[in-house]
């Protein structure tokens, strides 16, 4: 075991499997040398060479579809997009492609690739360093959307996803890499350090991408939350003071319903929270499934809180931000009802 | 004219105009192609095939013709092929306009939704899979069927998944013609275009990191040049080098558009090579030596690590874009004849009968041999039925609709697809 940042731990990952599979290859732009602009790929391309990890033209459409031709080939392509708000060009690529090649061939050709990006705000990034885009390929049937919230589950998961055999997108909170934030932006931040899911096996591991975790067991509401937003979740239930179970998803598609429903059906209380833009948000598919499957367990409507249906303002992010107020005040309009 | 009128604003400037470029002829012209430069059969110089890329950009303005008008091969790209090689790419020619002729009836009598042909355009994509080897990966688009039954792909494999029926190993999921065979080095075609542009080279530059000698091509039409998957395909091949051939094969349209639409009126396609730095050829697309030789000089250069070649086929697109498409609408409707390069078949046939290598006899039996191996594999296709569009009685097992979207399929797809039974169970008792 070490103490690892989310960083260290995606970047042990990568390690540990380009050393099991000779058919990975890590590609992307300024992840060779220079080791990406988060340092996640730092040192591989000094120990594996420049065949397996190579810097990229600036063309994230030619970087997905490059790293298509070699899921082809038969090698296990990880492609990393710098930031998700950048991803758009390989939209394409990702929805027509990737996600439909094993299904369009009966099985024939298969996309083992994953995409690895950063996402998400709280790092004045701006409206182009800001965004959680997860929604939009939980919408595309054929490729699965994988978010962890820790060190130890974001090298567990990225194993797992470089295992799979269909096309992952594995999105990293940028938000919590150095550290589990709590929303509370004018507080000094806690390192990973401090977190017990800092401790990471510098060995192989999987966690199976499907499933959730219950990373705080309560009776009085369920609590719906995958990222960054799982801390700042943490945060505000234990500052406010309730008995919430706080489901950390880790996986978006395949989704584990099972987990959720075992909790609603406990608690008969929903809250769902994301920090992307609530209108067509994944909470709205979240909501729906709470509604039709606990319907008769529910005490109170399922309540949002989510970012707003704004671009991500620069300036004004902390007036954007889901933070535990937000949180705060559906959770209670969760349970007053 | 208000003061805010963007005229007013500077008096003297000329007015500015929009150029929206027009095809020479429309429907009702008499179409004239005198205009367009064609060099002689074997007055292109032939590169070493690990010349300098700017070695070869003379040769993206110029023309590599073989056949000459004396229909004998000609010049320093003659690819000096055995008259056997030469009979088995006629009769793959032959083949791909009988079948295309048979399956484009099929769709007109109701038996399946789309057809496309390539009449016209045989040579490029049979000399193309002659010229490589039957382990290279090509990524074709919709007009290469050529590639298949050059390598031998049964017809009636071919046809099963033009009518979606019981015997097309893609489940009746794909549209026709939109073919999948890895054993056949053919990927899996996309109606999303250019798209597979760039995969192609990473497919090679996945041969290059692994150290194989497998070259892979892409392809595309002239028209979908103008997307950025075309831009992202040559910065990454020229980047890495890839052992890529890039073929544009330019029809002159698509769809209704003129390849002025794609930007072919100021440079040819071929000429977009220079700006990457990569190797580019222009070749006569209805040459079958001329393809051969191009394609094979392209892939000696990617095996000896010289790098990625971008060629253009020059060619007409004889019918229309698909069974969907009716080209009296937008050109003159005698424009293939009027083509200057003629008719792919009739002149591979002229020139094995310049060679004393053929003759009217043994063209007659030809054609009957491949009508009747077409007309013999439809009506085995058939046997496991034809498309019905308008029925619920399906021709594959309809559960097999949620198979194959993941490795395994999810509880979510597992729900639907019993909702769908379930649905299916209630249409036909319905409205009780």
């Amino acid at each position: 075991m070490a103490v690892m940042n989310m960083i260290q731990a995606l970047n042990s990952a990568h390690d540990v499997m380009m050393e099991r599979d000779e058919n990975v290859v890590v590609m992307g732009e300024d992840v060779g040398y220079f080791g990406g602009v988060f340092r996640v790929t730092e040192g591989l391309q000094k120990k594996y060479g420049t065949s397996r990890v190579f810097d990229t033209p600036i063309a994230e459409n030619g970087i997905v579809a490059t790293a298509i031709g070699m899921a082809a080939y038969g090698l296990r392509p990880v492609a990393e997009i710098q930031f998700a708000d950048y991803i758009y060009p390989a939209y394409d690529q990702i929805v027509s492609e990737a996600a439909r090649l094993r299904y369009r061939t009966a099985g024939e050709w298969h996309v083992p690739m994953v995409i690895r990006s950063p996402y998400g705000g709280g790092i004045f990034g701006g409206q182009t360093h800001s965004q959680s885009t997860e929604a939009l390929f939980a919408h595309v049937a054929g490729v699965k959307t994988v978010i962890p919230s820790t060190p130890y589950d974001a090298k567990g998961l990225l194993i797992a996803a470089i295992e799979d055999n269909d096309p992952v997108l594995f999105f990293e909170p940028k938000r919590i890499y150095n550290g589990p934030f709590d929303g509370f932006f004018d507080r000094p931040l806690t390192p990973w350090a401090k977190h017990p899911a800092a401790e990471v096996p510098e060995a192989y591991y999987k966690i199976p991408i499907g499933q959730a975790a219950v990373v705080r067991e309560g009776e009085e509401v369920t609590i719906l939350a995958y990222g960054t937003m799982v801390h700042v979740t943490l945060a505000t239930v234990r500052e406010l003071g309730i008995d919430a179970e706080v489901i950390d998803l880790r996986t978006i598609v395949p989704l584990d319903v099972e987990t959720i429903e075992r909790s609603v059906q406990k608690t008969g209380r929903c809250v769902v929270v994301h920090e992307a833009t609530r209108t067509n948000g994944f909470g709205a598919e979240l909501s729906a499934l709470v509604q039709e499957r606990c319907f008769f367990h529910l005490e109170a409507p399922v309540q949002r809180a989510t970012g707003f249906d704004t671009p991500y303002p620069h300036s004004l992010e902390w007036a954007y931000f889901p933070g535990p107020v937000r949180i705060g005040t559906a959770i209670k309009k969760a349970m007053e009802a | 004219m208000s003061d805010k009128d963007p005229a007013r604003l500077k008096p003297n400037r000329p007015k500015l105009t929009l150029h929206v470029p027009e095809p020479a002829f429309r429907p009702g012209d008499t179409p004239d192609f005198s205009s367009i430069n064609i060099p002689a059969a074997g007055s292109a110089p032939r590169p070493d095939t690990s010349a300098a890329a700017d070695d070869t950009h003379p040769l993206t303005t110029h023309l590599v013709r073989v056949l000459g008008e004396d229909h004998k091969a000609v010049g320093p790209w003659d690819p000096k092929l055995d008259p056997d090689t030469l009979r088995k790419m006629l009769r793959d020619m032959v083949t791909v306009r009988v079948f295309d002729d048979r399956m484009y009836r099929a769709q007109r009598q109701g038996k399946t939704s789309f057809y496309m042909k390539s009449t016209g355009e045989e040579a490029i994509a049979v000399a193309a899979a002659a010229a490589l080897d039957r382990e290279d990966m090509h990524f074709p688009t919709y007009r290469q069927q050529g590639l298949l039954i050059s390598r031998g792909y049964p017809l009636v494999d071919m046809m099963c998944q033009i009518y979606s029926n019981k015997g097309d190993k893609l489940l009746g999921r794909q549209l026709p013609v939109m073919y999948s065979d890895k054993a056949h080095g053919f990927f899996s075609i996309s109606g999303n275009l250019e798209t597979q542009f760039p995969q192609a080279v990473g497919w090679a530059m996945a041969s290059a990191i692994k150290g194989d000698s497998r070259i892979a091509m892409g392809w595309t039409g002239e028209g979908a040049t103008a997307e950025g998957d075309f831009h992202a395909a040559l910065t990454f091949a020229t980047v890495y080098n890839a052992p890529v051939i890039l073929a544009i094969v330019n029809n002159q349209w698509a769809i209704s558009s003129f390849s002025g639409i794609a930007g072919g009126e100021k440079a040819t396609f071929a000429q977009r090579a220079k700006g990457y730095g990569i190797a580019g050829l222009r070749v006569d697309g209805n040459d079958a030596l001329a393809v051969y030789a191009a394609v094979n000089w392209a892939a000696e250069r990617a095996r000896s690590n010289n790098g990625p070649t971008l060629v253009e086929f020059f060619t007409y697109r004889a019918e229309g874009h698909s069974t969907s498409d009716d080209p009296s609408g937008y050109r003159p409707s005698n424009e293939a004849k009027a083509w200057p390069l003629g008719d792919p078949i009739e002149r591979l046939r002229a020139h094995l009968v310049a060679l004393g290598e053929w003759d009217e006899e043994r063209h007659a039996t030809l054609q009957e041999e491949t009508s009747a191996e077409v007309r013999g594999a439809q009506r085995e296709a058939e046997k496991k039925g034809t498309l019905h569009s308008a029925s619920i009685d399906f021709p594959q097992d309809v559960r097999t609709m949620f198979n194959d979207v993941y490795e395994e399929m999810p509880w979510h797809l597992k729900e639907q697809q019993q909702e769908m039974v379930d649905e299916l169970e209630a249409k036909r008792r319905w409205p009780s």
